[in-house]
This record gives C-alpha cells, structure tokens and sequence, in this order.
C-alpha cells in the first residue's frame, strides 16, 4: 500500500476510537499540524519529478480533505455528545418545594395612609409633616375652642409639664396649614390643598377598640367657593378609592367647635354591605370620619377672611380605616410590635 | 335621652306619616338615634280593666287567693292570684285567656288544684313600670272590660338619642323642642304649649327671693298650696319609666315631667324651710346634704340656694334633704331657674356628681323658658289635682339677658356655601319651622334667631347654614367637584424621604417596620436593664409606667424585639417615630423625627451584622442624596450603647445620627447569645443634609486598564485615609477603586484593592498607570501601608 492508503486507514481507525475533544484535537495536529504528517507529505514532493508531483499532490491533498471533514465531522459529533450529556446529567428540580417569601413588611397604618396620600396627591393636595408636641393655641384656641370650653372636657388630652401638650386630634396642624398657605391663596390665588397624616393621643384606658395613641389625617381645602357639595365629593372619592369600591356615604350633623356646619360622616358597612350585621351594630352604617365647612373663626384666626374663602376639613381616623381595611379586631395589635401579626403587610399595591 | 313619639305627638300632628322614616329622617337631619327603637306595649294585647268581686284564701297555699273577677262579661271570671294586694273592690289590669305577654299566650291553667282562667297582672308584668309588689291598682273610674290600652298610652315607639349629639343643642332636652324638629321634618305645625296664665296671680305676694350672684341668670319662683294627688296619673307615669325615670310621687313626678317635656329643670321646695330664697357663694368650703342623703364638700366657687344663710340647694345640680317635700308639707315653692353654664359645668366637675339637671344647665339653657315652665307647671298641676292653690304671684328676677341675633345674608352666599341651589321658599319655610324670623328682600335674607337657640348655638351666618341644609338633607346634595384653579403641589421633602427610607429598608432589606409609644414605658425597660431616662413628663399621666416622654426610640424597639426573639433567628425592625429632648428656652419641647433600626441575629457575629447596618445606611444616603457617609467615634450617651465601635454617622458636617452595638448589660437580657446592632438617625437633620445632583458621564470608548494592588494595612490605620491617598494622586483616569478581596491572620489585616483606569480621550498607556500606581505607593508607605510579600 502506498503511503496515502496507509495514512487514511491509520486517521479513520483512530478517529473511530476517539472520544473527547482533546484527542481529536491531538490527531488533527499529528496530521494536519505544521509537523503533521500529511503536511510532511506534501512537504516532501519538492524531490518529486514533475510528473510524479502532480499525481502525488492530488492524492495527498484528497487525504488532506479527508481528514479534514472526517476530523469535522468527528468534532460536531463529539459536540453533539457532549451537550446530550450535559441535558441528561442535569437532575430534575422539585420545583413544588415552598418558596421562599421572607420579605420586609410595612406597617399597616404607612399602607393605608400612602394609599389615602396618593390619591389625595392626584388631585392636587400637599402632604404636610407636624410634630406631636403642640401648644394650647394650636390644639384649642386657633380651632374655635376657648378655655373652658365644653370641648375640651370631651378630649381626654394628655398634658406635658412645660405646659404643652400632646396633640389629640390633627386639626391641631390647621391653623399652621392656613398660616403657612394664607399668602399664596389670597395673593395669587392658589387654593389651598393639605392633608396631614400623624399621631395622635387621648388620655384614656385602652381595651380592643381604644388606644390612648392613634393616627389620624386631617385635609383642607379652601378657595373662593368651596362648598358642602364638595366636600362629599371628596369624601366619597377618597373613600372608594381606598376601599376600591363605590362606597355609599351620608352626612349627619356632627358637632365639632372648628367646623360649621360640622358633620359625622357614615360609610355603608364593608362587613355586610348596609344590610345591617353585628359589624355595624345592625345599622347598616359606620361611622368614620367628623368633617365640615371650617368654622369663620377658624379661617380667621388663621389669616383667611371669611367673607371670601370657604373651605372643607376633615379628620379621617387612619387607624379605623387599617382595621377596616384588613380586619384587624384588636386596635392594640398595632402598636404591640408583634411580627407574628404585623408582619405580615407587606405591600398592598 | 329616650324619646317617646306619643309625648312628641301631644305637640305635632304627625298622623298618617311613616314613624320610623321620620326617626330615621331625625336622625340624619338633627341627632344621632340609636338603632334599638323600642315599639313599647306591641307586645302585650287582651289586657282589660277587671274588678275583684270576691276574695278567698286559698287552702292548699298560704300565698294564693281564689278570686271572682268582673272583666265586663256576663259572668264573672275564676282567678287564682299570689299577689299580696287582692282586695274586694278593687280595680286591675286582667289577662283574659287568650291575652298576650311578650312571648306569652295566657291559657287556663290549674294552680294547686284549681285552674285559673286569665292572670291579674302587676304593672312590670305588662312593661309600663318596674313595680312588681302587686298585682296593678286602678283608680281611674271606667267599665269593666275596658282594653287597658284604649285606656293608657301603653303602646308607644321610643327611641334613644346619644347625649353626645345634643351637646349644642340645649333646645332639644326637651321633648317639645324635639317636637318642633318633627314639625320642621314633617313639614307641620308644632302646637304651641298649653299653659296656665300666671298673669292671675300678679295681686298676690311676692316670694321673698333676691339673686346675690351674677352666676343666677334668671330666678322665677311661684308658692302653691293645697296640693292632694299623691300618685301621679297613669300615663304621665308611663311617659316616665318609658324615658327611663321611675316614678317617685305626683310632686317630684310632675318636676320630672316637666324636665323631659321643656328640657327645664325645675324643683319643688317646702316653703316652711324657704322663706327667705337667696342665690349666691359662700366664702368657706362646708360640707351639704344633698336629697340622696350624700354628704358633699361645697367649696367657696360653687353656686347654692339658699334660705337666707343657710343652704338649701347645690343650684342646677341638686337639692338639699332637710327643705325636701315631705308628707306634711302643705305649701311648696316651685323653682325654675336658670345659670351659668361653665359655673354648673365646672362645679358638676368638682362634686363628681352629674344629675340630669346639670346635665342640661350645661348646655347653656335658654332664660326666657323658666316663667313658661312654670305656667306649664301650673296647667298640668290643676289638671290632675283641681283644688290646689297659688298662694304666691310669679317672683321672677331676670338678671342676665342673651343678646337678640340678627343675621343677614344674601343668597349668593346660601349658594356658594351649599353648592348646590336651594330656593328661597325652601329657605324661608326652613327656619320659620325651626322659630327663626325671616325677613326676604331682594335675595337678601334678615333673621332673627329664636332666643331657645341663641344661648350660644346659632350666632353666625355659617350656623344658619346649618339650619338649610340639614332640613334639607344630605342625601338629597348633589355631589360635586370644586373648580379651583389647578398649581402644581410640592410634598414636603422630610414626608418623601420618609417614604423613601422606608421603601429601602422593606424592600431590599426586608426589615419590618414597627410602631411604639411615644413614652417610655419603665416596667418593659427594667426588664432589659435600660433605666428611663430623666426627660420631660406627662403631666397627667394614669399610669406612672408611662409617665416620662422618650428620648430616643431605641430602648422601646429594644423592647419589642425581646417580645420578638422566639419570631426568627434574624431579623430586623424599624420606626420612625418622634422623640423630645428637653425644652428649649421658650419651654416648649425640643422634638425630633427619628428613624430607629435595630437588627437581631442569632446566626451572624457582631462584625458582619453591623456592617450590614453600616452599609443600610450608606445605601439610603447614597439612593435619595447621592451623597456618601462619614463616621466620626463617639462616646456613650444612652446606657444601651456599647462604648467601642459607637460612631457619630455623618453627611458632609451634619451629623444626622449614630450606629452602635448594643450594651452587653442589655443585649444579654434580650438574648444570651444573639448579635443586636442600632441606628438612630433624625430624618429632619438627615433631609437638611447636603443632597447632590446625578452627574451624567458618557462611557469610554477606550479600553479600561484594571491595576490590583495587595496591600497590608497596620493595625489602628483605617480605609479612609487609604483612599485619601490615591483620591489624592489618581488624577482623571482613576475611575473607580474597589475591594476584591480581603485576607486576615492574627498579625496581618491585607486587602487588595482594584483600581480601574480608563480615558475618554485616548487609549491609556501602561507607563502612565504604573507612574500613578508608583506615586499611590510611595504615598501609602508614609502611613505604614506597604504591598503584601514585597
């Protein structure tokens, strides 16, 4: 047999034993490769007669080809084996294991007062900040309550050596909002739209509905024509929007020294629709939130004339609505630090 | 307050409206109704008026009486009865078989071998009072067989109405002028009262009386004699067990009446004990016994009647035992009066003692109504005891006199207020039901405020409103937006990073945010060793636990995740809440918004849990500030602070907080083992801080040079004034530095630092680096830095 014959039986019977990469690899070089010995070949038909060259060149280039697509061939199949190995060596995951939740959680109250916050901010309302220290001024004389008011034996308020106290009600903010917006309103023209979530406390004993510490947000509007009319518009909006449904409500006289007329706002019962359930004390109604048209004195004290501007104010109870909202029985869960039941209000978006 | 719609109706036609749509209307429009309405006496039928013809005792039972009835039928009824009052001739309310009680359907019935064809009830069995000594006694001269409710108003709907809501509203302690809210909701004519006409007796005397204190506003006082009646009529006694009094006698009964009927408080003196009325203080406390035969502390602020210097009645609130009526009592002294509000609210306060008199002279009560209480007194005393005699004419001193109100008001300003049109007819027909007077011209509205609502209740043009609209209904408002010019609204920037920082703490930390109370609680703090510490205080604290006003949060968060540490291994939890540090030099508190984060974990060391607070924090600023922190040592202020690794966080200058290990003395009181790490940062301070812009930079188009260098760091040498060194020298190029890696032993601390370089103008060349790289060196070796094994 001529060398060529030799060479093509010697590649096919290894490459036929090969099985990895790497050794075709080793093949390819020992024949292909610069010192390989196909290339020794063709190297050594420069002592070749012309003739002789020309024969033997076509031989040795038809075994170069050979080797070449044979070596290819081996390659794609051995990659071939080695992606099948890699599927069948992949086990299968039990992917019906419990997955793993852990996650942060927030207060139940920041849920519910950022939902009452993002819809009031659609409709152009501020979002104020205020401290829970306030004066006699702010929490009673601004608001229409003179000392020895009758008022202010209904508030149970918890009293600071210095004198201050602690605010029981966000109205106390009122008279600030209106001072802090009055110029802008009355020069420029630019209604005035707060709300303002916070604390507040009452001194009294605490069971599943009370706690002497609670959160409340306060809003107000007043332009040139703000009117009763819009006051349950508002109302009604914000409140299906919360509840994420179309909330019934109703007006009721309600007395409050900072409002005039001052109402008790209603809602139909969430429980049972207005049918009437233990709930809602079989009425068919809850009562949620004191509102009305902010007292001529109230606008007064705050820098705003009354013959021009009306305005709207109301006192939404945030901790009523949480417990509304997500079925909280015992208002005391709230303030208890208990992760077994608060954590577990995560995100309610 | 119970209402009863029967004593509403003496005042109102309301025939032929639907009751309960009206109470529901009331109670939309006026004062909250409580749901239970009662529908008083619909329980009971068969009842009839029967006479005892024959009484035999019994011969099985020493309690049983075998009685022959006449209930008007043809013949007379065999009764078996226990009560202890059965007497021949007598008169009383008789079940008939088949009559209905509650749940009950009388039936005859054997009692100790002889049957009983019907029961004869006693007044608690059928509802109309609580007396169940007796079977019912009746004077009253009627036939047999009468039904019992053709006789009496047993049949009534009462209904409740929250005190609360009548806070404002003196005129409605009354039933009349709840009456007069029927008429305005009903759209009828409120009867006006019935009264005597006390102008009779103007020849008669004078009772000696003199107001000697401006608290008394008005005193009117009426001396009557010769009064009979000592049991008070059916119905009038009906009336009042159905508004929740009991009845006493025809006297006190009747002052009751009138109470619930004008909202007045009236009382009734022995005039043997009142000769001399005079209204005023006494300078000294003494001690006074009232009708319930309590002893009370009087002290020199609250008002007293008196009988010249001696006290017989705590004014507004309640009269004294020894000038009570009494059996023998043969001329009495009627009293309607009327004080100051604040005084009787103020002295009801200090005697802890609120009677249903105080309860409405509190209310500011309307002066022009105590000469009417009693002309009413009057007609109603001779209507059921016709031979009494006034043996006074009216005495009535009238010292203090409410301003007449006029209010006057376009309707652009009813229009702009309510929103919605309301027409002037409506307007009008409202408050003229209601009492005021009104005057239209032109649109221009004139009013005159009833003097029963201008005490202190309707004084503004806002009140008048009021009126309108609640007549009107709520329900019938059509609802509207505003059209308010729009501005674009700006959240305060502390509210927005609150929102922030909590965003990352739950969201990327999975940290739990938690409430507490603003005080501190000492019982919960002892328990973990953190003493309370000295600060501002509740000055009428309840309970001493909470008395002290917290300086910082952590101590309460310390105290809940020991209530927490069965929860998880590890865990975190936050608050931002408000804290007081002292006073400033006004008094008034220094208070700070804080955000407090405390971190527990029972799996990692203490290193690795606090620099994952560390970098909690570092996070936020760099996230809503774009501004890196700075952490100076601090020393210990709190005793949870652990003294070492307590630093001072800082942006820029402003220190907005702190980070530290809590105490050993502590954390081994919340768990024995646990890592617990704390933050406290002010958010106020936190948002003042200097905030930086996003600067943009465009990306290179040239390859990046990356350049490690292993370094080893003596000990007390800190990463700061590390990259101090090559911020200093690395010039344009170095772009970013960070830690690939870090290798310990017991004697060397190494890291090794990746610098990358990079220009957005050129390809950087390797001399250029290693000369920056060189200058790096040479810097670091001057604070005792040298690369690792050179």
């Amino acid at each position: 047999m001529d060398k060529t014959a030799i060479l093509k039986e010697e590649i096919t019977q290894k490459l036929s034993q090969t099985e990895s990469l790497a050794e075709l690899e080793e093949i390819r070089v020992a024949y292909l490769g610069k010192k390989g010995s196909i290339t020794a070949l063709l190297k050594g038909m420069k002592d070749l007669s012309a003739e002789e060259r020309k024969t033997f060149g076509a031989e040795v280039n038809k075994l170069k080809n050979y080797a070449a697509e044979k070596i290819e061939e081996k390659t794609e199949e051995l990659k071939n084996k080695e992606i099948e190995r890699e599927i069948s060596s992949m086990p299968q995951f039990d992917v019906t294991t419990p997955a793993d939740l852990s996650r942060g959680s927030y207060h139940p109250i920041t849920l519910v007062q950022r939902q009452c916050e993002t819809i009031f901010k659609s409709m152009g309302f501020t979002v104020e900040d205020y401290p829970e220290v306030v004066t006699d001024y702010e929490c009673f004389e601004s608001l229409n309550i003179p000392k020895h008011h009758p008022a202010r034996d209904m508030q149970d308020t918890y009293y600071l050596e210095n004198g201050q106290l602690l605010k029981s009600q966000t109205s106390a903010a009122q008279n600030a909002i209106l001072k802090k917006y009055g110029k802008n309103l009355i020069e420029n023209g630019v209604p005035i739209k707060a709300i303002f979530p916070g604390r507040c406390f009452r001194n009294e004993a605490t069971d599943a509905c009370h706690e002497n510490t609670f959160f409340q947000m306060e809003g107000v509007m007043v332009d040139k024509d703000i009117s009763i009319s819009n006051l349950i518009f508002f109302m009604k909006t914000m409140l299906s929007e919360v509840f994420r449904k179309d909330i019934k409500v109703r007006l009721r006289p309600g007395f409050f020294p900072f409002v005039e007329p001052g109402f008790e706002l209603d809602i139909s019962c969430l429980i049972c629709g207005g049918e009437g359930c233990p709930s809602c004390k079989h009425s068919g109604w809850l009562e949620l939130c004191p509102c009305g048209m902010i007292h001529p004195n109230v606008l007064k004290e705050g820098g705003i004339d009354p013959e021009k501007y009306t305005g709207f104010a109301f006192g939404l109870g945030l901790t009523r609505l949480a417990m509304m909202k997500y079925g909280i029985k015992d208002i005391r869960d709230l303030n208890s630090g208990n992760l077994k039941s608060l954590s577990q209000f995560t995100d309610d978006e | 307050m119970f209402l009863s719609m029967n004593w509403i109706e003496d005042f109102v036609d309301l025939s032929g409206l639907d009751k309960l749509e009206l109470i529901r209307k009331f109670s939309l429009s006026t004062a909250e109704v409580e749901n239970d309405i009662l529908h008083k006496g619909s329980d009971v039928s068969g009842i009839v008026v029967a006479e005892i013809k024959s009484v035999e005792n019994h011969p099985e039972s020493k309690k049983l009486h075998l009685l022959k009835v006449d209930a008007g039928e043809k013949e007379l009824t065999d009764v078996v009865c226990g009560a202890p009052n059965v007497r021949v001739g007598m008169k009383t309310a008789f079940a008939k078989v088949g009559a209905k009680i509650g749940d009950i359907t009388i039936s005859p019935r054997p009692l100790a071998g002889y049957v009983s064809n019907g029961m004869c009830c006693s007044e608690a069995e059928i509802g109309i009072s609580d007396d169940n000594s007796g079977i019912m006694e009746i004077f009253d001269d009627v036939a047999n067989g009468t039904d019992l409710k053709e006789l009496y108003q047993i049949e009534d709907i009462v209904f409740e109405v929250d005190n609360k809501s009548l806070t404002n509203r003196p005129d409605l302690w009354g039933h009349y002028g709840i009456a007069r809210e029927f008429a305005a909701l009903a759209g009828r004519e409120l009867k006006p009262l019935e009264v005597d006409d006390l102008k009779a007796y103007d020849n008669l005397a004078k009772v000696d009386m003199k107001i000697e204190d401006s608290l008394c506003q008005r005193y009117s006082c009426l001396q009557v004699e010769n009064i009979n009646r000592s049991i008070s009529p059916v119905n009038m006694r009906i009336r009042l067990y159905y508004c929740g009094m009991r009845a006493i006698n025809f006297l006190a009964d009747l002052t009751n009446y009138l109470m619930l009927e004008m909202g007045q408080p009236m009382h009734a003196f022995d005039s043997r004990k009142v000769e001399k009325i005079r209204i005023k203080r006494f300078d000294k406390p003494f001690v006074f016994r009232t009708l319930d035969g309590v002893d009370r502390s009087i002290d020199e602020n609250t008002l007293m009647i008196c009988n010249g210097d001696t006290p017989v009645a705590i004014a507004g609130i309640m009269g004294g035992l020894d000038s009570e009526i009494v059996d023998d009592t043969t001329t009495l002294t009627l009293e309607s009066a009327t004080f100051n509000a604040v005084s009787i609210r103020k002295s009801t306060v200090r005697l802890a003692h609120r009677t249903d008199a105080s309860m409405r002279y509190e209310k500011c009560l309307d002066p022009e109504m105590a000469d009417t209480a009693i002309a009413r007194f009057l007609y109603l005393l001779k209507k059921y005891d016709k031979d009494i005699k006034v043996v006074s004419s009216l005495t009535d001193e009238y010292a203090f006199h409410y301003e007449t109100i006029t209010l006057d008001f376009d309707k652009s300003f009813v229009d702009r207020y309510t929103g919605i049109e309301i027409d002037n007819d409506t307007i009008v027909n409202t408050l003229t039901s209601l009492g005021f007077k009104v005057s239209l011209e032109d649109d221009r509205f004139s009013v005159v405020v009833p003097s029963w609502r201008a005490t202190k209740d309707v004084t503004l043009k806002a009140d008048i409103i009021e009126e309108i609209t609640r007549i009107y209904g709520y329900d019938n408002f059509d609802v509207n937006t505003t059209r308010s010019p729009l501005y674009p609204v700006r959240v305060e920037a502390v509210k927005s990073n609150e929102d922030k920082i909590k965003d990352i703490l739950v969201k990327k930390y999975n940290l739990h945010e938690l409430h507490s109370y603003v005080w501190a609680y000492s019982d919960e703090q002892k328990a973990i060793n953190i003493p309370v510490e000295s600060n501002i205080k509740l000055a009428n604290a309840t309970n001493p636990n909470i008395e002290t006003i917290r300086k910082s949060i952590i101590p309460t968060q310390l105290c809940q995740v020991k209530s927490n540490t069965s929860y998880s291994t590890d865990f975190g939890v936050f608050e931002i809440g408000r804290v007081v540090n002292g006073v400033d030099k006004n008094n008034l508190c220094n208070e700070n918004k804080m955000l407090a984060v405390t971190l527990f974990s029972k799996t990692k060391d203490i290193k690795t849990l606090y620099f994952e607070l560390r970098d909690m924090l570092s996070v936020i600023t760099n996230d809503i500030k774009h501004n890196t922190l700075s952490f100076k040592k601090a020393e210990p202020t709190h005793s949870y602070e652990h003294p070492v690794n307590l630093n001072t966080v800082l942006i820029g200058d402003t220190e907005i907080g702190k980070i530290g290990i809590v105490h050993p003395v502590v954390s081994k009181k919340i768990d024995k083992k646990a890592s617990i790490v704390f933050a406290e940062i002010d958010v106020e301070k936190f948002t003042q801080a200097q905030s930086n812009a996003i600067v943009y930079e465009e990306p290179s188009k040239f390859p990046t040079m990356d350049y490690d260098l292993s370094l080893e760091i003596p000990n007390g040498v800190f990463f700061e004034s590390l990259s101090k060194c090559w911020n200093e020298l690395g010039g344009k190029i170095l772009k970013s530095t960070k830690i690939v890696d870090t290798y310990d032993t017991d004697t060397v601390h190494s890291i090794t630092v990746r610098f990358e370089f990079s220009s957005n103008e050129r390809t950087l060349s390797s001399s250029e680096v290693q000369e920056i790289i060189d200058s790096i060196l040479s810097k670091l070796e001057t604070i005792g830095v040298k690369l690792r094994n050179a």
